[in-house]
């Protein structure tokens, strides 16, 4: 079986267990809502404010979110064994690593898909710069946020109370990509000036990250 | 204790008596400023002494990752607890100066704002070091402190845009510093330097000492001394 043929063996795995149970999406669902009422009330904004505080509330109410489903990842692997009989298969460990990391990537888009109208409807959001670029941002952004939340749950597996160690590690790393996003969001909704830098930012944040993740990732695997 | 130590120890506590006493006396008092700007001399000094020691730590992660070498994790270590101390130095400097000289004792500027994440980068580092345990402990240590690494750049690029499309307080010094200024900052750094090379070398002793311990009670253990 080649590498891709694992990985997608491996996605295919996670979706169908994921669309049986959905244990992530619904409370990762359930959660960014909350974000969304509590938000709302500490800070009461007009429209004219919250096109400006929108991006940062949005992108805030994703990480956390996604938190939830990150935590997940591995853990699952652990129940009877799974992740030892991984790392005694022949399998590569980066065919893992990104069938994981696609399958978070596809369980944030789904939740950011249904949020979104959400948020715009609560805060009265309508974009004043080209709408279309916050899809790239949320695929770049959404993709930095799972690619090194999926490693570092793999790192916090191993560690007293994990489920506590995977933001700590989580959020300092991420928040120049986290300000890209936040900040191109709101140039776009403002629509003053141009949201470039950002989106190249994280562009190349994408891409240093992914290839430190897939370096290191045997490295976690089978650390001992 | 070994000689050596005494002996460094010792030139470690002149230079930092002559840095104090430079700081304090020799230096010229600052126009603006007044006194208020000889934090200057323990400010600058702590950052870069810091800074050079999360070079060292990542240097010695990548050298652990590579070797698997036990020494390289005491190294990497211990410069990463020492670092955070002289960073933790800098964030605490930073707003007793800028209190009188800024009148606010912090701003979201760029260059504050990264050095606190850059702390907070480090100290999820040994905190990660403190919730994980055994042999697997070092590896994921060393992969997060390259992460770390890597991440300073965007960082500082990040928030460097971000602030500066903005208006902000101005930084004060910048541009023409007094030549004997950077004399006693120089001063200052060599013996605050040497100093953490002093600490370091105490905690490396300390670890070195522990992990042998801990062998000890494991053999021990094993040999069923303890029955």
């Amino acid at each position: 079986m080649s590498e891709s043929g694992i990985t997608l063996a491996a996605l295919r795995k996670d979706l169908r267990l994921e669309w049986r149970s959905k244990d992530a999406i619904n409370s990762m669902l359930f959660f960014s809502l909350l974000v969304v009422v509590i938000f709302s009330f500490a800070f009461n904004p007009t429209a004219e404010e919250s096109r400006i505080i929108a991006g940062g509330l949005i992108w805030t109410a994703f990480l956390f979110a996604a938190v939830v489903a990150l935590n997940q990842t591995w853990a699952r692997e652990l129940r009877n064994q799974v992740l030892d009989a991984y790392r005694v298969s022949p399998a590569p460990a980066n065919a893992l690593f990104l069938s994981k990391a696609i399958g978070n990537f596809v369980f944030v888009t789904v939740l950011e898909a249904l949020m979104t109208p959400l948020f715009i409807v609560f805060y009265n959001l309508r974009a004043l710069g080209p709408a279309y670029l916050l899809l790239v941002v949320s695929v770049l952004g959404t993709w930095a946020l799972v690619v090194n939340g999926t490693f570092f749950a793999a790192i916090s597996l191993r560690t007293r109370s994990r489920e506590i160690m995977l933001p700590l590690l989580l959020f300092p790393i991420s928040v120049p990509a986290l300000m890209a996003m936040v900040e191109a969001t709101r140039i776009i909704l403002m629509g003053d000036g141009s949201p470039k830098f950002w989106i190249v930012l994280l562009g190349v944040y994408d891409v240093v990250f992914t290839t430190v993740c897939l370096t290191l990732f045997e490295t976690v695997l089978n650390a001992e | 204790m070994k000689p050596g130590f005494v002996i460094f120890a010792l030139i470690v506590f002149a230079l930092l008596s002559y840095a104090l006493y430079a700081a304090l006396v020799l230096a010229p008092t600052e126009l603006t400023m007044g006194d208020v700007q000889r934090i200057f001399y323990y400010h600058l000094p702590s950052a870069w002494t810091g800074m050079l020691l999360f070079i060292v730590n990542f240097v010695a992660s990548i050298w652990y990752l590579i070797k698997r070498n036990a020494k390289a994790d005491i190294l990497a270590l211990t410069t990463a607890e020492v670092g955070l101390v002289f960073w933790t130095v800098v964030l605490i400097t930073g707003p007793l100066w800028a209190r009188p000289v800024w009148g606010i004792w912090w701003t979201w500027d760029a260059r504050l704002t990264s050095s606190l994440v850059l702390w907070l980068i480090y100290a999820s580092y040994l905190i990660l070091r403190r919730f994980s345990a055994g042999t697997q402990m070092p590896v994921l240590a060393a992969t997060l402190a390259v992460f770390g690494f890597a991440d300073v750049p965007f960082v500082y690029l990040a928030i460097w845009f971000f602030r500066t499309q903005h208006p902000q307080p101005v930084i004060g010094g910048g541009g023409s510093l007094d030549p004997y200024m950077w004399h006693v900052v120089l001063w200052n750094w060599l013996a605050f330097g040497l100093f953490a090379v002093l600490v370091c070398w105490v905690r490396w002793r300390l670890e070195t000492t522990k992990r042998q311990v801990e062998a000890l009670h494991a053999t021990a253990a094993l040999e069923g001394g303890y029955r």
